[in-house]
């Protein structure tokens, strides 16, 4: 299929890279100065486009890629691609569901238990040699915590599973409500953050979803509370997090994901309850490379005629 | 006939105690046939008079390991301060006759040299669950009872292991350590090892070991284990050494009681079974682990990587490790949360308060 041109937006993985070089012809956003003059050039050429979290396809990229017919994201999330655009030129668009669920689930409880029993701080402690002078301070303990779950898809179930594990009370709120009885369901974000200790934010990211985690929302959480962000950056009023984090009106921070990723508040640096990661949610070397073959999948069932694997339109 | 029924049900009893209990369920009985039905409570004058008599009660207490328990005992007994001591053999010598009760940690605790020097020691009641550093021989020879602080720790350590495990896998502290140095404005982070589905191995299955696995069992961990005998009511993988046991696992966790014959039981050969993938997690004693071996390992490449929470000679850490990014160390923190060590300070309390009212004890070894 080297008739086929396939345009990656950024370096997000060089096996993916390896694998569409082999059977496309691939064009590489990044390696022109701009994309004005990458579009100049090879516009026409472009049949398919290879987003991820960091730049997908929005509707001015669309519009200049006459021959685009299917956008294949290498990530679950779609708030980067136009999606109404797409449905309009009838662009297919698929994404990467499942594959990546187990590994941000891990890293959400991964995040929770780094937070609440400060093993970062604990491990640059050791390192530092202050044992030597005196015991680690109490941290909180995990074990039996009110849990909630802001979005009980995939990844929130994945989430809610191992937290049943410590003995957690399960908290959710999601647009539907869900026929599980053992998780209570609360029809707004307030509410459940005024019935848990630990809200994590699995929901995706949409126009109705920005900043669902507002002032209102970490407060009810209060100075007892933690939050874990594995979603989007923007489901969080950064602004607002930052300043009840360090006026202690909020109790610690686990974060994955920013407003203005890889720009975090440097504010949260001298914080001692936050842990902060730079979006490495799926960056696992298993699930990294399931993430690639499911979007060169894709591509090939397209360009074949075959029934797309995971299609999202 | 009654000590032989309770050394059946109660085999960590002296005779001593056996027969003390023995007495005890005896006078129990004769008031369950009596004609009245509530036993009268105590009168404050007598409940003053009990507290009043525990004030004089000398309690010494071997390290400053909280300070809620300190007040407590100070408040409930006649404290002594061991670490405040600057000529120690002299003030056991001054002290031999008031001293009747230890409180010990996993640091320090009573060896036979401290039991020695004190006569009048009846109970050792140590803020833990592992009992490796209380000469026990000498406890039920003498007598003395013991107590520790089982169970109500167990979800703490437990959490603790998961914790490891992830931050080692997904290099949770190296992560966070890159985004507050700036460097994630120059590049992403490397790909790190997935943790859900990883076979673990635990050595013990005993209160500890079972938490473990019952957290791992939600990531889809396929659950393998060690123990002394194989356990009747699991569907875990048993295997009958721990060489085997790693061979079989991608990552190695430490789960069991400090023993003359558990010492080392984490030697070469295991981390060479473990091998250069493998994650070995120690939530245990420092001792169960060959540190020396240990740091070899890691530093060559042979393993994959490491989470200790214990080491051989706290809070002394081979310096090696430092440099390294596959590893995480932790303080000895496995039970340190505001919650739980209350919870145990209030059993070592309540433990002590219950031998001196001749009551039974709460959480007895010996």
């Amino acid at each position: 299929m080297e008739n086929v041109g396939v345009m990656m937006t950024t370096p997000m993985s060089a096996y993916l890279e390896q694998q569409l070089q082999q059977r496309f012809t691939l064009f590489k956003l990044w390696e022109s100065s701009s994309r004005t003059q990458f579009l100049t050039r090879r516009a026409d050429s472009v049949n398919a486009v290879v987003g991820d979290t960091k730049i997908g396809a929005d509707s001015e990229l669309i519009d200049s890629l006459p021959r685009l017919e299917i956008v294949s994201t290498y990530s679950v999330g779609l708030d980067k691609i136009d999606l109404d655009k797409c449905r309009e030129r009838g662009i297919r668009v698929t994404n990467t569901p499942d594959v990546l669920t187990d590994d941000v689930a891990d890293l959400a409880i991964g995040l929770a238990l780094t937070t609440l029993r400060r093993i970062c701080a604990c491990d640059a402690f050791v390192r530092s040699g202050s044992w030597r002078n005196g015991d680690f301070q109490l941290a909180t303990k995990f074990s039996g915590k009110s849990v909630g779950i802001l979005g009980l898809g995939r990844i929130g179930s994945a989430i809610a599973k191992r937290a049943k594990a410590f003995g957690c009370t399960i908290g959710y709120h999601s647009r539907t409500k869900k026929q599980i009885t053992d998780y209570m369901y609360h029809s707004n974000a307030v509410d459940l953050a005024a019935n848990c200790r630990i809200l994590f934010v699995a929901c995706s990211l949409t126009d109705e979803t920005r900043h669902i985690v507002n002032r209102e929302v970490i407060d009810a959480l209060g100075p007892g509370g933690v939050l874990v962000n594995v979603g989007r950056g923007a489901l969080v009023d950064e602004h607002e997090l930052v300043s009840a984090l360090c006026e202690g009106r909020l109790g610690g921070a686990g974060l994955d994901v920013f407003e203005n990723e890889p720009h975090v508040p440097e504010l949260f640096f001298e914080l001692v309850n936050v842990v902060l990661l730079p979006h490495v949610g799926t960056d696992t070397v298993e699930t990294s490379n399931t993430m690639a073959d499911l979007v060169v999948a894709n591509l090939e069932c397209h360009f074949l005629k075959k029934p797309l694997l995971t299609p999202v339109i | 006939m009654v000590a032989t029924i309770w050394r059946r049900a109660a085999p960590h009893l002296s005779r001593a105690s056996l027969s003390r209990a023995a007495c005890s369920i005896l006078t129990n009985r004769s008031h369950n046939f009596s004609t009245t039905t509530q036993t009268p409570s105590p009168s404050p004058a007598t409940n003053a008079a009990a507290a009043a008599k525990m004030e004089a009660i000398g309690v010494l207490m071997m390290c400053p390991m909280n300070s809620y328990l300190e007040q407590e005992l100070d408040k409930r007994f006649k404290l002594f301060r061991y670490w405040t001591q600057p000529k120690q053999r002299e003030f056991l010598a001054q002290q031999a006759e008031s001293i009747r009760a230890i409180v010990g940690n996993a640091t320090y605790g009573a060896d036979a040299d401290i039991i020695d020097s004190l006569p009048k020691l009846e109970i050792v009641s140590s803020f833990s669950v592992g009992l490796d550093r209380i000469d026990l021989l000498q406890c039920k020879e003498k007598g003395i009872r013991v107590t520790n602080t089982p169970d109500v720790l167990t979800e703490d350590v437990a959490d603790l292991a998961i914790g490891l495990m992830l931050a080692v896998l997904r290099r949770i502290c190296e992560c966070d350590k890159y985004v507050r140095s700036g460097a994630w404005k120059l590049g992403d982070f490397k790909l790190t090892t997935k943790f859900s589905g990883k076979r673990v191995g635990i050595i013990g299955l005993g209160r500890i070991g079972l938490a473990i696995a019952e957290r791992a069992e939600a990531f889809d961990c396929p659950i393998n284990y060690y123990s002394r005998s194989k356990k009747a009511n699991t569907n875990y993988t048993y295997y009958g050494s721990v060489v085997e046991l790693a061979s079989n696992s991608d990552i190695l966790v430490v789960a069991c009681a400090l023993t003359p014959e558990t010492t080392h039981i984490v030697n070469r050969e295991v981390m060479d079974a473990l091998g250069p993938k493998g994650v070995l997690i120690n939530v245990g004693r420092g001792p169960h682990v060959d540190e020396a071996e240990l740091v070899s390992a890691l530093v060559e490449g042979r393993l994959g990587g490491a989470g200790l929470d214990v080491f051989e000679k706290e809070p002394e850490v081979p310096e090696q490790l430092f440099g390294l990014e596959n590893v995480v160390l932790l303080p000895h923190v496995g039970s340190g949360t505001v919650e739980t060590r209350k919870v145990m300070a209030d059993l070592v309390l309540g433990n002590l308060e219950a031998h001196f009212s001749s009551k039974p004890l709460l959480t007895p070894v010996v």
